[in-house]
């Protein structure tokens, strides 16, 4: 068989891994699975890559895409254009190849002619649908392993370790043998198609690589969900919502796992699907209430419904974990993209004078450790603990550092009284500030026949926990809250600052970090010098305030319209738009090194022709 | 808004149940509600109850929502820990609660606007979820702390002090719960002390989602002649179907009543129901049955009060889950935290 050259253009796009790899796929069609499988077998080979899916709010037959950056120095944020496209939804093939870089690649279904529809792209075409129909009988393995067989062909075309390939096979259908042979046999057929019919490997291409070596793969609500098997809860209730709903799965199938005991074969775990997100937080403020470690999952509409709650535990001093996956708001807005747009209504959810502790992780990570370490805040600092994730850091996969615990580690349960304790004390007052810190003392119901016992309530308040209509009373209870929270720093998790001393700076947090290093390394190329800083929790840090003190400039990089972050900045820090410039990105993909980076230099040079004018 | 200290004093020959404590220990803050409000005998009763099955205050949980009813848990059971939430959203609270910690008694306090209107979704859901508890709700047929609203639980044709009548159907919370799947449903009457107070042991020693509807009458706003949840109208249609005597397990069983005219039901911590079949041959094993009759009585302008359904081969909420007896708050890092070796394992898994 003579080989199809597809270098027809002149252009081909070169580079040993450093490429942009999308897949446009039907959803409902298998492809996720097989599309996850290029990822990983990719970051098997030790190569760093950054997975993003960009699938529709819908079950079958929309568009969907997968989107694979490859980058050996690291830089994992999205990169705009592609280097390889497959185009194997027709609904969106026209739109899908005009977004190929020039020199770029398309694979496509042959089985079906194709109007050649740029000359400066590189076509390569693999009959998917006959190669399927002539070797596999059953209508289901026809298209599913179509999927299959283009990842056999991309192993060809990029020099994906074919071994390592077949061992994930393997691995994935552990127990279900009979599936592995259909599987290995529909990637050979790829593999071999391509091989056969194109040079290969194309002039982009992988190389094994040590950089993700020792680096782990995972989503972010997968590590929340850990997390919080980790930090000890056992009462999880929510409502499914898209982008959260994975959160309360991965906490199910890890307890599944490892809290059951061994003895009687029962649950250290508890969760319910609840009727609505209403009752959802307030099953976890019950259950928190009453002692227990537990946490609600859920995203901006869920968010919204709680609010009246979290403004009881606010005020009543329970303690209670949020998970907030954040998707594109308002209202129903685009569940299925992110953003970063509900920092104001977290931070003072509910009626009246509240404020909520956030948390802002930017890996999964961080996901894990702050998922495991809001409860030892939310306890120590007995409020909400709200952790902002959004849907690009909990539903995509990430490479990161592998996750850590030690075992030396003792849960904070904060200030609780036992029984013990209780006998000592002349006078119980739930909300006396007895150590000045504004943190008062909390019991457990049944924790002692005659002492402890106290009323629960979300009206105003004395130190006795009694109700109360003076003025005088119930603005002691506010001023002593906002001691609270004065005094909640030296839990929260600092910023971290690389500071040169340079005179302007950047400003971000959440899924905004695996863009920066790019962002700053472009700059630098270009002799444009920035500090930076990730912010990792609210309230903030005095070092936040420094840090904009200490540069004549700071971009505040946030992904929504309305420049949450900044106007938080202004309100805490005292710091003003004339010093901070805001970057904003809203499409509801998650930003890119490119956009930022244009952002400023376009800033930049306004400022400098504001000068000179 | 408890301005007035309430004395603490009480007679030295005050009667004493097994565990020492005189029904003063088992008191709460002086009341704020209305001279004569029904829900002041409905504190009475708890009060009553929970003293004489000898339950210790610390081991009984209050939660409620919001309204004039769920203000009560404030006035009894001042040892229990209590929890005043937001309205509408009591059984979450109970619900979260009762998952921490299975070993308490849970009461839990509503209304009928808190149950029957802003709650209506939570409280349909706590009787599917099953949760171990009693579950009492306060039914005046209007809204007293906004000053006299009709409320979802009034009848249609029953007017209000300013002559407001209800045109809609109302809510019957009864039916509502044995439809739904609870398994003890009761109604009963705030003037009826008698009849309360087993049925709220009854209620308490029932492992299950037990309720009570207590027509609890609103003197300020909703007494009248012409409303159905006033006295007059509630003493006047009040129909028995099944009057119970409750008998705790430390004591003694000694039948009050003739044999073969009463039933035993044996609940699960050992306490007795002495049931006396006073409507023909009521079964409140039977759900439809009991749905039936209900209805019937509803239908006649009555109202069907006593223990109305039970069914005792229900598992709660923990059954059905699965979970270990320790109580969730009492497990530590040692229980549940799995540690840094499986934590090593499942990296791998990642990588």
């Amino acid at each position: 068989m003579s080989k199809r050259k597809s270098a027809k253009t002149s252009k081909r796009l070169s580079g040993v891994n450093n490429f942009v790899v999308k897949f446009a796929n039907v959803n409902g069609s298998g492809s996720a699975s097989a599309n996850n499988l290029f990822a990983k077998s990719i970051f098997r080979m030790g190569i760093p890559v950054s997975p993003h899916n960009i699938f529709p709010s819908n079950i079958q037959g929309l568009p969907t895409w997968y989107e694979v950056r490859i980058n050996d120095k690291g830089y994992l944020g999205r990169r705009d254009g592609v280097d390889l496209m497959v185009a194997v939804n027709e609904q969106t093939i026209v739109r899908d190849i005009e977004s190929v870089l020039p020199g770029g690649y398309v694979l496509y279904d042959s089985s079906k002619a194709l109007r050649p529809l740029r000359k400066d792209v590189n076509f390569l075409p693999i009959p998917l649908k006959e190669i399927c129909l002539r070797e596999f009988e059953h209508p289901g393995q026809r298209q599913l392993f179509q999927n299959i067989v283009y990842v056999g062909a991309l192993a060809a075309f990029l020099s994906i370790d074919f071994e390592v390939l077949t061992n994930m096979v393997s691995q994935q259908f552990r127990g279900k043998e009979k599936l592995i042979l259909p599987n290995v046999h529909a990637l050979e057929l790829g593999y071999h198609y391509a091989n056969d019919n194109f040079d290969c490997p194309l002039p982009i291409r992988l190389k094994p690589s040590r950089k993700a070596k020792g680096k782990i793969l995972m989503d972010g609500n997968t590590a929340i969900g850990l997390g919080c098997v980790y930090g000890g809860a056992t009462v999880a209730s929510w409502y499914p919502l898209t982008p959260s709903t994975s959160v309360v799965d991965a906490y199910g199938k890890f307890c599944k796992r490892m809290r059951i005991d061994p003895g009687t074969g029962k649950r250290k775990f508890s969760i319910v699907q609840a009727e609505d997100e209403l009752a959802a937080i307030g099953i976890a403020i019950g259950a928190s209430w009453n002692g227990a470690r537990a946490f609600t999952a859920s995203s901006g509409p869920g968010v919204s419904l709680m609010q009246e709650f979290l403004g009881l535990a606010y005020f009543a001093e329970v303690p209670v974990v949020l998970f907030n996956i954040q998707r594109v708001g308002p209202s129903t807005g685009m569940p299925t993209r992110t953003q970063q747009g509900d920092l104001l209504t977290c931070a003072f959810a509910s009626h009246g004078d509240t404020r909520h502790i956030l948390l802002f992780p930017s890996t999964p990570k961080e996901c894990f450790e702050f998922a495991a370490s809001s409860f030892d805040i939310a306890d120590r600092l007995q409020t909400p603990v709200i952790v902002m994730s959004d849907l690009e850091l909990g539903m995509n996969d990430h490479v990161c550092d592998p996750l850590e615990w030690d075992d030396a580690r003792k849960y904070d349960r904060g200030k609780v009284l036992s029984a013990e304790a209780l006998e000592e004390i002349e006078k119980y007052g739930r909300y006396a500030d007895v150590d000045g810190d504004g943190i008062p003392w909390r019991t457990y119901p049944g924790a002692h026949p005659e002492k402890g016992s106290y009323f629960t309530r979300g009206s105003s308040h004395d130190a006795m926990a009694a109700y109360t209509e003076d003025g005088n009373v119930y603005a002691e209870v506010m001023d002593r809250l906002a001691k609270k929270f004065a005094g909640s720093l030296k839990y929260l998790p600092q910023p971290e600052i690389e500071s040169e001393g340079n005179k302007r700076g950047m400003i971000y947090f959440g899924t905004t970090a695996s863009a920066i290093p790019e962002v700053h390394d472009k700059l630098a190329k270009r002799g444009i010098m920035l500090d930076t800083m990730r912010i990792r929790s609210f309230p903030f840090h005095e070092e936040v305030t420094r840090f904009i003190d200490e540069h004549e400039l700071v971009y505040v990089i946030e992904q929504n319209r309305d420049a949450q972050l900044k106007s938080l900045l202004k309100i805490e820090c005292n710091a003003t738009d004339e010093k901070m410039h805001s970057i904003l990105s809203y499409s509801g993909v998650v930003t890119s090194a490119d956009c930022i980076e244009s952002a400023i230099l376009e800033d930049l040079s306004e400022m400098s022709k504001l000068a000179s004018a | 808004m408890s301005y007035i200290v309430k004395p603490r004093f009480h007679h030295p020959g005050l009667q004493k149940n097994d565990l020492g404590y005189t029904r003063r220990d088992y008191e709460g803050t002086l009341t704020t509600l209305c001279g004569g409000c029904g829900h002041d005998s409905i504190s009475a009763a708890i009060i009553h109850a929970v003293h004489d099955m000898s339950l210790a205050p610390h081991q009984v949980a209050k939660v409620s929502g919001i309204g004039c009813s769920s203000k009560i848990p404030a006035y009894f059971l001042e040892r229990s820990h209590g929890f005043n939430s937001v309205h509408g959203r009591m059984p979450s609270i109970a619900t979260g609660a009762n998952l921490a910690n299975r070993e308490l008694y849970y009461i839990g306090i509503s209304g009928d606007g808190d149950t029957a209107s802003i709650g209506l979704g939570q409280f349909c859901h706590i009787v599917r979820r099953r949760i171990n508890m009693l579950y009492m709700v306060a039914n005046n047929g209007t809204y007293g702390l906004t000053k006299g609203q009709l409320s979802a639980t009034a009848d249609p044709g029953s007017k209000t002090k300013f002559g407001e009548e209800s045109q809609y159907d109302n809510i019957d919370l009864v039916s509502l719960a044995i439809d739904l799947g609870a398994s003890f449903v009761a109604r009963s009457f705030s003037g009826d002390k008698e009849q309360l107070v087993p049925l709220i042991q009854a209620g308490l020693s029932h492992r299950g989602f037990a309720f009570i509807d207590v027509i609890s009458p609103c003197v300020t706003f909703n007494n009248t002649p012409f409303s159905t949840h006033g006295y007059k109208n509630t003493w006047e249609n009040n129909v028995v179907l099944s009057e119970i005597d409750f008998v705790p397990m430390r004591k003694e069983i000694t039948a009050r009543y003739s044999a073969g005219k009463e039933k035993e039901i044996t609940l699960h911590d050992g306490s007795v129901i002495h049931l006396h079949k006073t409507s023909g041959d009521y079964d409140p094993y039977d759900r439809e049955n009991a749905l039936y009759h209900v209805n019937e009585y509803k239908k006649q302008g009555k109202i069907a009060t006593g223990l109305l359904y039970i069914n005792q081969s229900q598992s709660d909420l923990h059954e059905l889950n699965d979970t270990v007896d320790k109580p969730f708050n009492r497990l530590n890092e040692h229980d549940l935290c799995p540690g840094g070796d499986v934590l090593q394992d499942i990296n791998e898994t990642f990588m």
